[in-house]
C-alpha cells in the first residue's frame, strides 16, 4: 500500500493545504485562483477538493460533471485545459446528480479521503493545492494523517476581516500548531467593496483583521483580495478571473499573493 | 443511516445495518455479539431521555445551510432576539458548531462560563428570557481549537440537549455547521422524539452557494424535517454613499427565489448586505435594536413574523418512536 502511495505522489513536489475555521471565506475561490495564478506562471497544479458535503472547485472552473476514469495508477484527475497543466479531483465528479446530498458520517469521509490522497494519479505536478471543509475535524485530521506520509509543505488560511470569522481562524491557527503544519500565511478576503458607480469604498465586512490576526499570531500577511463581483461573478460562470480582467486591483493582490507563497516553496 | 463506530474494524456494515455481526468484518470485532444480537439496533435511550426533558420546549426550529459564511449564526442570533423582544416568551439559543462557535461572540458574551446546577447545566443567559447554550463557554481560551472527529461531536451534542437545564421555554433556535454530515445527522436523530418544528434554510444569492443549499434541502427532505422557508441573506449591497445597489454576489441562475420556485418552497425574504449589520456581530450587539429602521433590520422583522406565524399555526407533532 505504501509503495502504491509513493508512485501516486511521488512527482508531486509541493503539498499546500488551504484551510479555514470558518466557511464561506473564499477557500475555494483563493484555491481556484492561486491555482490559476500558478498556471499562468508555467507551473502544473492540482487541486484535490476534499470538501465531501460542499464541492464547489468543479464548477468554479467550470469543468462540468466529467466521468472519472481510470487507470493502471488510479483515478485519472480531470483537467481543466487542454494543455493538461491543471488538474482537479473533487467528489463533485463522483456524484450521479449534483444536487445529491452526501449525508456522511466521519468514518465514510475519512475513508473516502484515503482513497482521494493515495489513489489519484497526479502524475507530475509542481504544486498540489488541497480545498478543505471548514472546521477543525474528520476531514482535516483524515487529509493531514494520509498526506503526512508523503509532504506536506503547509498551509495558507484564508479569513475575511471581521472579527466572527478571525475568531474561527485562531482556532484554525491552533489546529496547524497542534498537528505541526506549517502556516505559509494568511490571506484577507472580502476586504473592502468599491462601489462601481462612486468608487466610494465600503468595508463590509470590516477591516485589517486578517492583518491583524497574522501579527498577532506571528505568522506571514499574505495579502488582501477585495471583494469584487467581477470575481464572484467570474467563479459563477467559471471563467478565467485573471485572464479576463488583468487590469483590475484583484488581479494584482491575487499575484502577489501567488508569487508570495510560490517563491516561499522554492526556499 | 452512517452509524460506524470510529473505532470499529475496516468494512464494519454499521452497527444498525441488517449485516451487524454477521459480515466477515466481524469477524474477531469486540461487540460482534452485541450487534448480532440486535441491542444495537434498539433506538439510542438518549431519545427518549431528550424528549422527556424537551416536553417544556414549545417550538424547536433548526438554522441550516449547506453553505458556510452565508449567515446561519447572524440568522439564528437575530432570530433570538427578535422573538426575545417579546417579554412574555422565553427563548433559548443552541450552537451546535463545535469547530467553529460564533454564537458567543455575537451574542456579546464570550468569556462567559457554564455553571453546573442540580438540574444539569445552567444556559448563559443574555436577558431574562434569553439563554444561550455553545461550546464556545467550555472552551479556555478564545485561541482553543475542538479536533474532534465525529463521535465526540455527536456525544457533545446528546449532552446540550438532554443536560442543559432549559427549563420553560417557547422557542428553542438551533444554529448548525455547514454541511450535512455528523452534527446535522446527530441533531436530527436526537430530537426525532421531541419532533422538530421545521428548518430555516439560509443562502447567498449565487450558484456557487445554492448548489450546496439544494444538498440541504434533499437533506432534509430525507430526514423529514419540515422547512419552513428559505431566506436569502446579503442580496444587494446599497453604497452608503451614491445608493446605487450593487449584487456583490450575483444571482447568476435567479438567486433564492428561482431555487424557491423550482422546488417548491416559501421564500421567507432577503437580507441586503449592510456593514453594520457585520460590526454588530462583531460587537456583541442586536443589529434590530442598534439600527432599527434600516432596511435589512425591517427585512429581519418580517422574516422572524412569518417564522412566529409558522410555529403558532402548527404545533410539534409529537409522535413517539
Amino acid at each position: 500500500m505504501d509503495s502504491s502511495e509513493k508512485s501516486n505522489l511521488h512527482q508531486v513536489k509541493h503539498v499546500v493545504l488551504v484551510l479555514s475555521g470558518k466557511g464561506g471565506v473564499g477557500k475555494s475561490t483563493i484555491t481556484t485562483e492561486l491555482a490559476l495564478a500558478l498556471k499562468h506562471a508555467g507551473k502544473k497544479v492540482g487541486i484535490l477538493d476534499v470538501d465531501l458535503c460542499g464541492p464547489s472547485i468543479p464548477r468554479m472552473l467550470s469543468v462540468g460533471k466529467p466521468e472519472v476514469h481510470q487507470c493502471d495508477a488510479g483515478w485519472v484527475p480531470v483537467y481543466a485545459d487542454p494543455q493538461q497543466q491543471l488538474a482537479i479531483m473533487s467528489i463533485g465528479f463522483l456524484l450521479e446528480d449534483s444536487d445529491e446530498a452526501v449525508i456522511w458520517r466521519g468514518p465514510k469521509k475519512t475513508a473516502l479521503i484515503g482513497q482521494f490522497v493515495s489513489d489519484v494519479a497526479w502524475g507530475e505536478l509542481d504544486v498540489l493545492l488541497v480545498d478543505t471543509p471548514p472546521g477543525t475535524s474528520d476531514e482535516h485530521l483524515a487529509v493531514l494523517e494520509n498526506l503526512r506520509k508523503h509532504r506536506v509543505d503547509g498551509a495558507v488560511l484564508v479569513t475575511t476581516p471581521q472579527a466572527v470569522s478571525t475568531g474561527d481562524v485562531r482556532r484554525e491557527i491552533t489546529f496547524c500548531k497542534k498537528t505541526a503544519v506549517k502556516i505559509l500565511g494568511i490571506v484577507e478576503n472580502m476586504s473592502g467593496f468599491v462601489c462601481p458607480h462612486c468608487s466610494e469604498c465600503s468595508n463590509i465586512f470590516s477591516k485589517g483583521g486578517g492583518e491583524e490576526l497574522a501579527k498577532l499570531t506571528g505568522s506571514v500577511f499574505l495579502g488582501s483580495v477585495p471583494l469584487d463581483p467581477l470575481l464572484t461573478a467570474s467563479l459563477e460562470e467559471g471563467q478565467d478571473f485573471l485572464q479576463a480582467f488583468p487590469d483590475s486591483s484583484t488581479y494584482t493582490a491575487i499575484s502577489q499573493i501567488a508569487n508570495t507563497l510560490l517563491s516561499s516553496l522554492d526556499a | 443511516m452512517a452509524d460506524v463506530p470510529s473505532d470499529a474494524p475496516e468494512h464494519c456494515p454499521g452497527t444498525s445495518s441488517d449485516q451487524a455481526g454477521k459480515s466477515s468484518a466481524c469477524q474477531g470485532c469486540p461487540n460482534q455479539n452485541i450487534c448480532a444480537s440486535g441491542a444495537a439496533k434498539a433506538p439510542d435511550p438518549a431519545i427518549e431521555e431528550i424528549r422527556q426533558k424537551l416536553t417544556t420546549v414549545k417550538h424547536k426550529i433548526l438554522v441550516l445551510s449547506g453553505k458556510g459564511g452565508v449567515g446561519k449564526s447572524t440568522f439564528s442570533a437575530h432570530l433570538s432576539h427578535a422573538l426575545a423582544s417579546d417579554d412574555s416568551k422565553e427563548v433559548a439559543l443552541l450552537d451546535v458548531d463545535i469547530c467553529g462557535p460564533s454564537i458567543p461572540k455575537i451574542m456579546g458574551i464570550e468569556g462567559e462560563q457554564v455553571h453546573q446546577s442540580g438540574s444539569g447545566w445552567s444556559p448563559v443567559y443574555v436577558e431574562d428570557n434569553l439563554a444561550v447554550m455553545s461550546i464556545g463557554f467550555l472552551l479556555s481560551s478564545p485561541d482553543d481549537a475542538v479536533i474532534w472527529r465525529g463521535p465526540k461531536k455527536n456525544g457533545m451534542i446528546k449532552q446540550f440537549l438532554r443536560d442543559v437545564d432549559w427549563g420553560e421555554v417557547d422557542y428553542l433556535i438551533v444554529d448548525t455547521p455547514p454541511g450535512t454530515s455528523d452534527e446535522h445527522l446527530s441533531i436530527v436523530q436526537y430530537l426525532s422524539g421531541a419532533g422538530i418544528d421545521g428548518a430555516v434554510i439560509i443562502t447567498t444569492p449565487q450558484e456557487v452557494s445554492l448548489q450546496d443549499v439544494r444538498k440541504e434541502i434533499r437533506f432534509c427532505q430525507k430526514v423529514k424535517i419540515p422547512i419552513i422557508g428559505v431566506i436569502e441573506n446579503m442580496s444587494g449591497f446599497v453604497c452608503p454613499k451614491c445608493k446605487n445597489t450593487s449584487q456583490i454576489f450575483p444571482p447568476t441562475t435567479g438567486g433564492a427565489q428561482r431555487m424557491c420556485e423550482e422546488l417548491n418552497l416559501p421564500l421567507l425574504g432577503s437580507v441586503p448586505l449592510d456593514p453594520r449589520i457585520g460590526r454588530s456581530c462583531d460587537e456583541g450587539k442586536s443589529f434590530l435594536t442598534e439600527v432599527p429602521d434600516s432596511p435589512a433590520a425591517v427585512a429581519y422583522q418580517n422574516i422572524v413574523q412569518k417564522i412566529r406565524d409558522y410555529c403558532s399555526s402548527h404545533t410539534t407533532s409529537d409522535h413517539p418512536f
